[in-house]
């Protein structure tokens, strides 16, 4: 069963519902149907149609819910009969529903499992298992955040910067169940870069790209290797070459955003031969940017690393004290002073950073790659 | 979306609000009613889709410990002092912070006494760890 196929007509087939008039919520819980149906039988009988197989199933179904006899034979008849939609009714179909998913009075936890499902035509059993809860709390969590785009129109795009933050959540949520959620973001953003002419879309598909494009060197016997250690033979080169390509054309289409600009940092780190040979003045330039622009924490912080690879560790210490006050008890900040430390050669400091920076870390990897560093500084 | 282990006790903890005589002493309505108000509380998190699980413990508790190639585990099932931690069971959430965790444990915590007024436990919340990679830019 190709099942990309079939998680790419997902979004369509909502599509084609919501255009008969149906409501969103309907739709979506019709399609979802289709869809475990479909997953089911597929393997078996591959239809010959297969979207309209999908849009007659979710159509029956919905016929299904309102008991209407008639309505489901004139349907049927017509879905033999309805031409497929061309790319860009596709593209705009796949753009509708992510804003719509995306909408900014969702949490971002219930955007990411509404788009997964409507528009990465997931199952809500897939959705559950690459967030680690049950099925039935992921079902009680998508229903109630479409309960609560309820009354928002599904006729025009909305805010495409919810969405491009939503696509970074689950590029970023990664691979933990079956599915593999950082390709998943990245066929998303893919898919979106059809339907939206906006250059910070091209600037994310980019920085995931780049960023993926590591993947292999990341992990070593499930013992997460930072970047300066990473083997850089096991980049995907192809991956690489894609990323910068898109890079380069979206930076030729007016001021870069912070998408852009994240994803030429990442460009410069995979054009490096080494962790040495990294273009720190460049990479330093764009973190100035970056924070002018965005001025989040962790640009803040990670500034800082180059500052220290530019102007020396002592003078990145420095700005790092002043930034005491907003980061001063994560542990990012604390693994940024231990590598400054580390840098300027003062090994007891800065394993005593790592060590405090591994007891504020959230994440079992981080907190062990942190313990190790600071065990490795002591030994 | 970080996870929090919200963990009910036996025994153990902070000193208690009121005194809360052990449960086998309770009128029986009063146990069903403590009863009924975890259910609600388990029923309530699946319906945000905040649940990951609940479980309930058994009171009895052994240690155990490795004692060398070929030989058998050692135990040990006390004497413990009275005041030493029980864990009774525990609620397993999945929120938007960690200010929505402890507000769950609060509301964990209001459950019913012998007295059927809210008991006023200590609940144990702990952050689960994640397997998040962090950014390495």
């Amino acid at each position: 069963m190709d099942e990309e196929l079939l998680r790419a007509l997902v979004p369509q087939v909502i599509g084609v519902l919501v255009r008969r008039d149906n409501d969103f919520a309907t739709a979506e819980d019709a399609v979802q149907d289709a869809l475990v149906e479909a997953v089911r039988v597929w393997p078996q009988a591959p239809p010959a149609n297969p979207r309209a197989w999908l849009v007659t199933v979710a159509q029956r179904r919905l016929v299904d819910v309102r008991r209407s006899e008639t309505a489901r034979r004139r349907r049927e008849e017509s879905d033999a009969e309805e031409p497929a939609p061309g790319p860009a009714e596709q593209a705009d179909d796949a753009l509708l529903l992510l804003t719509l998913c995306c909408h900014p009075s969702l949490s971002p936890t219930s955007a990411v499992a509404l788009a997964l499902r409507a528009v990465g035509g997931l199952t809500t059993a897939q959705v559950a298992d690459a967030f680690l809860v049950p099925q039935a709390t992921m079902a009680q969590r998508i229903s109630r955040a479409k309960a609560t785009i309820r009354d928002v129109p599904l006729d025009r795009p909305g805010d495409l910067a919810a969405v491009l933050r939503v696509l970074y959540l689950v590029f970023h949520t990664g691979h933990r169940g079956q599915v593999d959620l950082a390709a998943e973001a990245i066929r998303l953003t893919r898919q979106l870069t059809l339907a939206s002419p906006e250059p910070e879309v091209r600037g994310l598909l980019a920085l995931m790209l780049l960023h993926h494009a590591r993947d292999a060197a990341r992990w070593d016997e499930g013992r997460l290797v930072p970047l300066d250690r990473q083997d850089r033979t096991r980049w995907d080169t192809a991956e690489i070459a894609e990323g910068v390509a898109i890079l380069q054309e979206s930076l030729r289409h007016g001021e870069p955003g912070e998408y852009r600009m994240q994803a030429a940092i990442a460009a410069l780190h995979d054009d490096a031969a080494s962790w040495e040979d990294t273009d720190w003045p460049q990479v330093l330039d764009w973190y100035d940017d970056l924070v002018a622009l965005a001025g989040n924490p962790i640009a803040r912080l990670s500034r800082l690393v180059a500052l220290g690879h530019v102007e020396g560790p002592e003078a990145a210490l420095a700005e790092l004290a002043g930034l005491e006050v907003e980061s001063g008890g994560t542990a990012q900040h604390h693994a940024v002073r231990g590598y400054l430390l580390e840098l300027a050669g003062d090994r007891d400091a800065a394993a005593t950073a790592y060590a405090r920076a591994a007891g504020l870390a959230t994440s079992a990897p981080e907190r062990d790659h942190l313990t190790r560093s600071a065990a490795a500084l002591r030994s | 979306m970080p996870r929090y282990l919200l963990l009910k006790h036996y025994r153990g903890g902070p000193e208690q609000h009121h005194e809360v005589i052990p449960m086998d002493r309770w009128a029986p309505e009063a146990v069903d009613a403590h009863m009924a108000f975890l259910r609600e509380c388990g029923r309530m998190l699946e319906e945000t889709g905040e649940l990951v699980e609940a479980q309930a413990l058994h009171e009895e508790r052994v240690y155990v410990q490795y004692a060398g190639k070929d030989a058998p585990p050692v135990t040990t099932d006390g004497p413990y002092p009275e005041t030493s931690d029980l864990a009774a069971g525990w609620y397993m959430v999945d929120v938007e912070s960690r200010e929505r965790a402890l507000e769950i444990a609060a509301f964990v915590s209001s459950g019913p006494d012998q007295h059927g007024g809210p008991m006023h436990e200590w609940i144990e919340v702990r952050q689960v760890m994640d397997d998040g990679v962090p950014d390495e830019d």
